[in-house]
Order: structure tokens, then sequence, then C-alpha cells
């Protein structure tokens, strides 16, 4: 299949495989998310999803959203679930049963479905190497049942499970990086987008359904609830998350590591967190020990992106 | 015999009709709404890339219409991701009802 | 026609399963379930079979993709014991609420703490709830007949739920016992073409698998599910006379014997059967009327059939390989279940035995007997629920 041409008038005669009508809040990120990577290719996709907010809001009652197959069967197991219809479609395949369509296999978990309480079954699947790829849209706590922290809950973020209060002001551990340690798995594809990226975003998708073997894309998904922002800004904030190196764009590609998506102009981490409630406690002067150990944190793991980068760039330039 | 009500219930609760939520209008969750100034518009469709809710439509021609108010939750994302013309705003946000 | 030949109960299970040559099989090694699994890969390693192999990282995750494999059309099987089914029990729920075929032998085994990997039912009964059809299987032969009539009764139209078959881990999943095998053509024959319904990988028509139920509906789907579950012994006799047809063997939704004439039973299920009847068949000859009933299907559970059968007895002894703490043991409690429809009911015990593969003796079944004879006379019971062969 020749991969798609991303021109925005052209994608938009195309037919949504995300259907209006899913009761996401207003202003979510995470149906952006779903949208782009659905609108990046033709091939035929099946998805699994964790259960989440994606997945309650997107397949309630009798009504779907979903124009694709898609199933849903618990939390932690979306991985291990699509595992097992991608070895589905392959045995039957094989035996003749079917034909190939060059059926392509994703999962949507969210972070605490990915990063938590899903990373066993993730993990797991990567090392199988299933033909299939893993989305994580990350928004950075359990949005679902109100804002807990995560692994992926970003140092110092005020949540309900750690509330920043007189004694302990928010989270204190920094995130989990979850996109590294898939790297480690070394599979052939793993990638970091954003929505206020589209066309990275699309690209890194058209390029990981190219590779055969297990991928992985680790996606931030503005959540205004939770995040305590407006319900317009999702894509202003995805937009600073990669523009203060928060979130850089990056993908690692058969072990070489290209940072795809380079700021203009590297923004202070606090131009991300100010417009954010959950941060709030952070600006009062007291507090300023967080702002500073919060963009030491960003800076360091930029500089070690970049090394990693020059070092995939210098592997590269003999052969090209 | 008619059925009881459980008994026509889907086996296993698969839902058959794919993208049928589009049954269920999410339109009267709004309490801002879009407005598009047409003259303003670029068609650089960014509005109908970053919606959410697949509430702009697009025409055969892919270019941009009305939104679509019967699923559009009045978030504001394209209102502020719009470029417009010069400065100028295509789509403004306003109270609905007004 | 067929082939005898000297196998263990989970060989015997890998071999049926080979028969049947599954679309997918997801497992993830456990004692005493292990073996099974790994006969089963050995015929897929060397080509005898279609079936892809998914070697998940947890039990979890098998059921996970067994649920996932069945939902996208084809069929599907497993195996596990003990805590890897408590680890699926979230999933077990899953695969039946989704009406997904899945067959698992269930290699029974003893519940930790403390860790122990012998066999008894704690495993099994626990999972009694969770939507599933569960067969128990007296010996390998059994086990071996069981599986394969799992698969015409689970993936039945009428149906649509997953299976397990039980059997004792160690004592029947490793003893070597003579097993009548059925021809492979004849087993393939009697399990028929796997029918898809509504599978995900039908791209024409998409569907979605695992919606959210609000209060208005759940209650009536769970309504809908026992209702299910009512069909299936009936689907399971008109099974078992097809199997008869071509083996000779019988089944039944359980078994008695010499039960017809008797005063006083023993209700027990699985491998302890062999050894009561043994002993039964001592105390014939000592003139006292001893049966026994052994219930087969524990889900769903005969209890109509079973109270019809009993109904004549002085005394009966309900033997349970698993327990309830502060309770009854759980086939206890569904005699009393059963009996509860008759009008005169007779005096019950319930004793738990062989737990953590304690061996169950036949002087265990004379204690028993002798007690059953005792309360038949006096038509008094003294203690309820006791235990059997705990050292004092
Ligand atoms: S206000 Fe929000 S939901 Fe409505 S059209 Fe704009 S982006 Fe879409
Ligand atoms: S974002 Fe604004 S200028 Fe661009 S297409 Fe939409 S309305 Fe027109």
């Amino acid at each position: 299949m020749t991969t798609k041409p991303l021109k925005l008038r052209e994608l938009a005669k195309g037919e949504d495989r995300f259907a209006y009508g899913h009761r996401m809040c207003a202003g979510c990120g995470a149906p952006i998310v779903v949208k782009q990577v659905l609108m990046a290719t033709d091939y035929p996709i099946i998805a699994s999803n964790a259960t989440g907010c994606l997945e309650v809001s997107s397949c309630i009652q009798e009504y779907t959203a979903w124009k694709i197959p898609w199933i849903h069967s618990a939390f932690e197991n979306a991985a291990a679930t699509i595992s097992g219809v991608e070895a589905m479609y392959r045995s039957l395949v094989k035996q003749g049963k079917i034909d190939d369509k060059q059926v392509k296999f994703i999962a949507f978990g969210g972070d605490g479905g990915t990063y938590d309480i899903g990373f066993q079954s993730l993990s797991g699947a990567m090392e199988r190497g299933h033909d299939m790829m893993y989305i994580c849209y990350d928004n950075g706590a359990y949005m679902n049942t109100g804002i807990q922290r995560s692994s992926a809950t970003p140092f110092g973020a005020n949540t309900t499970t750690c509330p920043a209060g007189d004694v302990i002001p928010g989270k204190l551990q920094q995130r989990k990086d979850l996109t590294r340690i898939m790297a480690a798995h070394d599979i052939p594809y793993v990638a970091q987008a954003s929505p206020g990226n589209w066309m990275d975003l699309m690209k890194k998708v058209q390029k990981a359904f190219e590779i055969k073997g297990p991928k992985f894309m680790n996606i931030i998904a503005p959540c205004n609830r939770g995040w305590r922002s407006r319900t317009d800004d999702a894509i202003t904030l995805a937009k600073l998350a990669v523009n203060t190196c928060y979130w850089p764009l990056y993908e690692i590609e058969n072990g070489v590591t290209k940072i795809t998506v380079k700021p203009k102009e590297k923004k202070p981490l606090t131009e991300f967190l100010k417009p954010q409630g959950r941060f709030k406690h952070m600006f009062a002067p007291k507090n300023k020990w967080m702002l500073e150990q919060a963009q030491g944190y960003v800076d360091a793991q930029w500089e070690r992106l970049q090394k990693e980068a020059a070092a995939g760039e210098a592997e590269k330039t003999p052969e090209e | 015999m008619s059925k009881k009500y459980w008994e026509t219930l889907p086996q296993g609760s698969v839902v058959l009709e794919a993208g049928n939520s589009a049954k269920f209008k999410t339109g009267s969750w709004r309490s801002m709404r879009p407005k598009w100034i047409e003259e303003n518009c670029i068609q650089c469709m960014f509005c109908w890339m970053y919606c959410p809710d697949m509430s702009v439509k697009v025409n055969a021609e892919g270019k941009r219409e009305d939104f679509n108010f019967d699923y559009c939750k009045g978030c504001g994302i394209c209102a502020l991701e719009c470029p417009g013309k010069k400065g100028n705003k295509a789509i403004v946000m306003e109270e609905e009802g007004k | 026609m067929g082939k005898i030949v000297a196998v263990t109960g989970n060989e015997a299970c890998a071999e049926a399963l080979k028969q049947i040559n599954p679309d997918v099989c997801a497992a993830y090694p456990i004692t005493p379930a292990t073996d099974l699994m790994q006969r089963f890969a050995g015929f897929v390693s060397d080509g005898k079979i279609d079936t892809e192999m998914v070697l998940v990282e947890s039990e979890h995750s098998a059921m996970s993709a067994c649920i996932g494999a069945a939902a996208a059309g084809g069929r599907v099987a497993t195996a596990t014991s003990s805590q890897g089914l408590a680890l699926m029990w979230e999933m077990l729920y899953i695969a039946a609420g989704t009406r997904l075929p899945i067959i698992m032998p269930l290699v029974n085994r003893a519940l930790s703490a403390p860790l122990n990997i012998h066999g008894d039912h704690s495993d099994g009964m626990g999972a009694r709830d969770t939507g599933w059809i569960q067969i128990y299987s007296e010996n390998a032969q059994e086990a071996y007949d069981n599986t394969i009539q799992a698969f015409r009764i689970a993936e039945h139209l009428d149906i649509r739920l997953p299976a397990m078959v039980c059997l004792d881990g160690f004592i029947v999943s490793h003893s070597i016992e003579r097993v009548e095998y059925i021809d492979d053509a004849d087993v393939k024959n009697f399990v028929g073409k796997f029918k898809a319904v509504n599978p995900l990988l039908d791209l024409d028509n998409p569907k979605s698998y695992g919606p959210l139920i609000l209060t208005d509906m759940y209650h009536e789907y769970k309504r809908a599910q026992h209702e299910v579950m009512t069909k299936v012994p009936g689907i399971a006799l008109e099974v078992a006379a097809e199997f008869e047809k071509m083996t000779g063997r019988k089944y039944g939704l359980f078994e008695t014997y010499r039960l017809e004439d008797a005063e006083i039973a023993i209700v027990v299920m699985s491998s302890a059967a062999g050894t009561t009847k043994d002993i039964i068949d001592q105390y014939r000859d000592k003139g006292v009327k001893a049966g026994l009933l052994k219930p087969r299907m524990f889900r769903p559970f005969p209890y109509v059939e079973i109270a019809d059968a009993l109904k004549h007895l002085k005394a009966i002894a309900v033997l349970d390989r698993a327990d309830s703490f502060g309770g009854y043991g759980p086939l206890f409690s569904e005699i009393t279940g059963s009996v509860m429809s008759m009008d005169t009911k007779p005096p019950m015990i319930n004793k738990i035995f062989g737990l953590g593969g304690r061996d169950y003796l036949p002087n265990q079944a004379e204690q028993v007997l002798d007690e059953l004879v005792k309360i038949a006379e006096t038509g008094k019971v003294e203690t309820i629920k006791e235990y059997l062969g705990v050292r004092e």
C-alpha cells in the first residue's frame, strides 16, 4: 500500500473512522489523538482499548463511536487482548481460512493502563513480537476515576491522591520515562508524538505501519479537567509541551534515535506549567525549588536525548 | 410469543452497528457556541484537524463549511487555533442562546 | 476404531486438544497443568497442528489473549491450575459475559497460603460463579472425553459460553492410566467446524466488544446470562448421546453407582469417586445398601435431577475436596440446595477431605459409611461439617 499524502484538504475529504457522538469531555485531547492516528492510514485497523476515559466514553450502552472493529475487555490487558486478536488473524491467514488483508492492530491505553497496571501485559506483548502498535494517550493521571496520581504524573502536580497540601506539595517523584523503557525492549519502532504537531504524529503512524513487529507510540493528550486548564487549550498545551522540551518529539527506529521536531527556541518550562491549575502551588514563593527541580529534570532529559540523537546521526552518516 | 426485554439484548453485549454514537447528540452539552466568519476563513483546515468532536463540516471538495451543532460541545479549540485572515479570527466563541 | 494407550491425564487432554487443533492457544506454565501445555506445544513445534501459540507472561494475559482471539473469531483453548486460575479471575467473568466459547482444562490444585502444588478443588470452586461451564472428571479417560465434548457444548450456537474441564492435579494429571483414544478423523468430525459469531475479523461489519453498560441494562444482561446456562444441560445430554454412539461411553449430568436401591449414599466428585465405589462394593457384600452419586457438571448444577436421584435415601454424606471457611463445603451447599425441593429431607453430613493433595484413603470412605449407617438408623446428625483424615 502506498502511504497516503498528508495534505489537510485531501485528508478532510476522507471519512472519519472515529465518530461524533462520543462522550469525552468538551476539549479533550484523547479523541484528537485517536482521530489523527486512524486518519493517518487507509489500512484496515482493529483496535483494543484499556478501560479508561476513552473506552467508557466511546462505547457505552448500545452506542459505539468506533467505525473499526474494536474490543475492550479490562484495564490492564489491552496489549494482551490485541495480541490474541493478532494471533488469531495470523493463524487463520496461515491456514488459508481468511485472506490476508494487511490488517493493522492497535492497542489504545491511557497512562494508568499503560505505565502502571498494564505495563506487564505491554512488556510481554512487545517481547513476543506481535505485529501490533501500542498507543498510549498520556494525560498524566487516572482521569477516569477522578484525577489520581499515576507513574506518568509529572513532578509537582496536584492530584486527588497526591494533593498539594501544607506538608506535601503535590507529587514528589519525577514521571516514569516509559518511552525510553519501551525503547529498551529493542523493538523496531518507538516514538513520542503530540496532537499539536499533527503532521509529525501522522508521519510516525505511517512509518510504524510499514514496519513489521511490535511498535510503541507515546502521545501526550491534554486533559482540561485533570490539568485544571481551559477547555480550549488542549492543542496549545500540546504544542507548549513540545516547545518547552517537556515532551520532545522523537523516534527510535531500530535503535537509532532521531529528534523529529526541534523547537525553534526552547521555551522555559513555566510556560507549559503556568496555564495548568495542577501546578499552581509551584508558583508560590516557598515552592520556587519545585520549579527549579522540574526545569532541571527537563533540561537533563533533553540534554541526554540530544546526545543520543547525535550518536544516531553519527552512526548513519557513513552509509548515506 | 413476544420476547422479554432481556431476551432482546445482543449476545455478549456486542455493539453491531459501527459508529452509531452519531445517534447520540452531544450538542446539548454546549454552553459556548463557535461562530464561523467565512470572510476571514483561509480554509487552512486547522479547526477541522483539531476538533475533538468531528464537528467541522467539510464538503466534497475538501472545503470547510459551517459547524455541526448536533455534536459540537463548544470547547473553543477551533477558535483558539484558528489563524484567520490578517489577524482577524474566522471563529469566535459566543454564549449559547444569545 | 480408536486405540488403547497408557497415558497420564495431562497427556490425554493434550491429545484431545491436538485432535481438535484449535486456532489459537494462549498459555502460561503452572504446576500441575504445565505438562499438559508443554506436550501440546510439542505438537505445535513439530508441525502436527496449525495452532498459533501465544506464550504470555501471566495467566491474566493468557485469558486476555484467549478473549481477544475468541472475539476475533476462531477456536481457542488454554489450560491452567490453582494460582493461575486465581490470577485469571477477572478475565473469567469477562470471557463468560462476552459469551466466548474458550475451552480450558483446569488441573485442580490447592490455593495458597500456605503454598501447595497438589490436588484439591479450591481453585475450581472459587470460579463457581464466573459464568463458566464446569465439568469434573474422575479419571484420564473422562478428562479426555470431557475435553472433546466441552467444545461441542460451549460452541453450540444456543450456548456460546466458556467451559472448564476439571481433573484432579497429580492424582489424575500425572498418573498413568489406560485410556481409549478416538480416531483423529472421528474427533474432527464430532467436534465439527468452528462457527464464528460476530467475529472482529469481519472487516466489512465492524463490531465493538465490551461496552460500558449502566444500571438500566446490566441487570438484564445478567438475567440473560443465567438463561443461557439453563440451556446447557439439555445440550450437554444431546452431545453425550452422540458421543456414546461414537464410543460406547455413556455420560450424564452426573453418574450414579448402585444408587437406585440404596439407603445411604456418598456424594463426591472426581477421582475420589473411584475409591468410594470400591468401598461401596465391599459394604454391599456385607449387606449394607450403599450407593454413590458423582456430579459431573457442577455449573450449571443439575439441582432437580440430583434431587430426584437422591430422594429415596435415609442419609447422605457429601464429600468436599475444597472448603469454605466459616461455611459448609461448596458441594454440600449445592446438594442441600437440591434437597430443598424434596418433601422429606434426608439427614445430611459434610466431610472436607483431601486438601492440598492429602490422600483419600479407603478407611475414610469406611468411616463415612459407618456414620451414615448410624444416622440412617437414628435419624440423628451429631456434627454436620467435619474434616476427614486430619492428623490429631
Ligand atoms: S467548539 Fe470544540 S467541539 Fe465545537 S467545533 Fe470547535 S473544536 Fe469542535
Ligand atoms: S481554522 Fe479558521 S481559517 Fe482555518 S479553516 Fe478553520 S475557520 Fe478557516
